[in-house]
């Protein structure tokens, strides 16, 4: 019992420093909505310095930035079209993980289809070609003399004896 | 053609669209502010008790540099920007980019804004001391929010402005001399024309 106890309280210390090392938590909006709609954005956005996270993922200075700044523009009642624009205007296509299909981002959407078209062409050449090869393959009678006394020799082995 | 030769072929062109990728810098991201009006702002300016705008500088072609005292990479190009101020070729401005919030080390619950602002003069004004001070002068974005507005993602980054306020080049990451006599004072030169 007195292991017990010692046991919980040393539990109960070691949650208590914890939460006094974490880190203070970011501030979030006030309305539990904008903080979902920020969410939903910022999910869409590429953080500039982390490349490969979105914003909402990101711990970086910046995507806190980034997330104070939409924040602050859904309260002034923009639409999410709006804010979309802003961080495109300031940051360019980049900053979304779902660029428009334009001249710039043309080879980047239709890129994976045009490699899967070359790949499957090459495939079905390469495929028709070893076919004619195949069935051009005419025995001569040398080789289907020596074809049959194999088959033959073959059968006379098979013999249960 | 030999059939064996196709192979290779395909490997050397996939060897060299790999190698074009590896050799680009994923960090070298295009502005799309190139061409637009610089953003406005109104900042207090380092070491007095005033702002500055952009508009202030209006008929001239001028650089911002943004920097801060945290700013490892801000070191490398300090000496190059030192020397163009001494050449008198281009004004330079500095945008003192998060000096407090920025470190990485100061703890923002537990300081106000007055410290903020009186820690960032403090911070900055001890490093241009230090390293030379090539500014006409520098303002202070102490929440970056201003950086927003020019699309600041790492410090230090060079704007160059032309007399219509109009962004004319950005440079992100610090300028070597190469930069410098290759791309920005050429530009400069003919946007001075």
């Amino acid at each position: 019992m007195k292991t017990a106890l010692a046991l919980l309280a040393a539990l109960w210390l070691g949650a208590l420093s914890s939460a006094a090392l974490a880190k203070d938590a970011p501030p979030l909006a006030a309305d539990p909505l904008t903080e979902k709609r920020m969410l939903a954005i910022t999910a869409e956005l590429r953080c500039l310095v982390c490349q490969n996270q979105s914003i909402a993922d990101s711990n970086a200075d910046l995507a806190n930035d980034f997330r104070r700044e939409i924040r602050h523009l859904i309260e002034e009642g923009r639409s999410d079209n709006e804010i979309m624009e802003f961080m495109v205007a300031r940051y360019g296509d980049f900053v979304r993980y779902r660029p428009p299909v334009k001249g710039t981002t043309l080879l980047l959407w239709a890129g994976p289809g045009v490699l899967l078209l070359i790949g499957l062409t090459v495939l079905v050449r390469y495929l028709r070609r070893r076919n004619e090869a195949i069935s051009d393959a005419a025995l001569t009678p040398e080789e289907l003399k020596a074809a049959e006394k194999l088959l033959g020799a073959s059968r006379r082995n098979d013999k249960p004896q | 053609m030999n059939k064996f030769l196709w192979p290779l072929v395909g490997f050397i062109a996939l060897v060299i669209l790999l190698g074009v990728g590896l050799n680009l810098n994923p960090r070298d991201v295009p502005s799309p502010l190139v061409g637009k009006p610089a953003a406005n702002f109104s900042l207090p300016v380092l070491g007095a008790d005033r702002k500055f705008g952009p508009e202030d500088m209006k008929g001239k072609v001028w650089l911002l540099n943004v920097w801060a005292s945290w700013c490892v990479s801000c070191r490398q190009e300090h000496p190059i920007l030192v020397e163009l101020n001494s050449k008198g070729i281009v004004p330079v401005v500095g945008l003192n980019y998060k000096e407090v919030r920025g470190d990485g080390v100061t703890d923002m619950a537990k300081t106000d804004a007055a410290t903020e602002d009186f820690l960032a003069r403090k911070r900055a004004a001890k490093w241009l001391t230090d390293h030379g001070d090539p500014y006409q002068l520098s303002v202070l974005d102490l929440d970056g929010r201003v950086g927003i507005d020019y699309g600041v993602y790492g410090v230090p980054e060079t704007y160059i402005i032309d007399k219509a306020g109009v962004i004319r080049m950005k440079h992100t990451g610090p300028v070597s001399p190469d930069d410098l006599t290759k791309k920005i004072l050429p530009l400069v030169a003919e946007l001075n024309k």
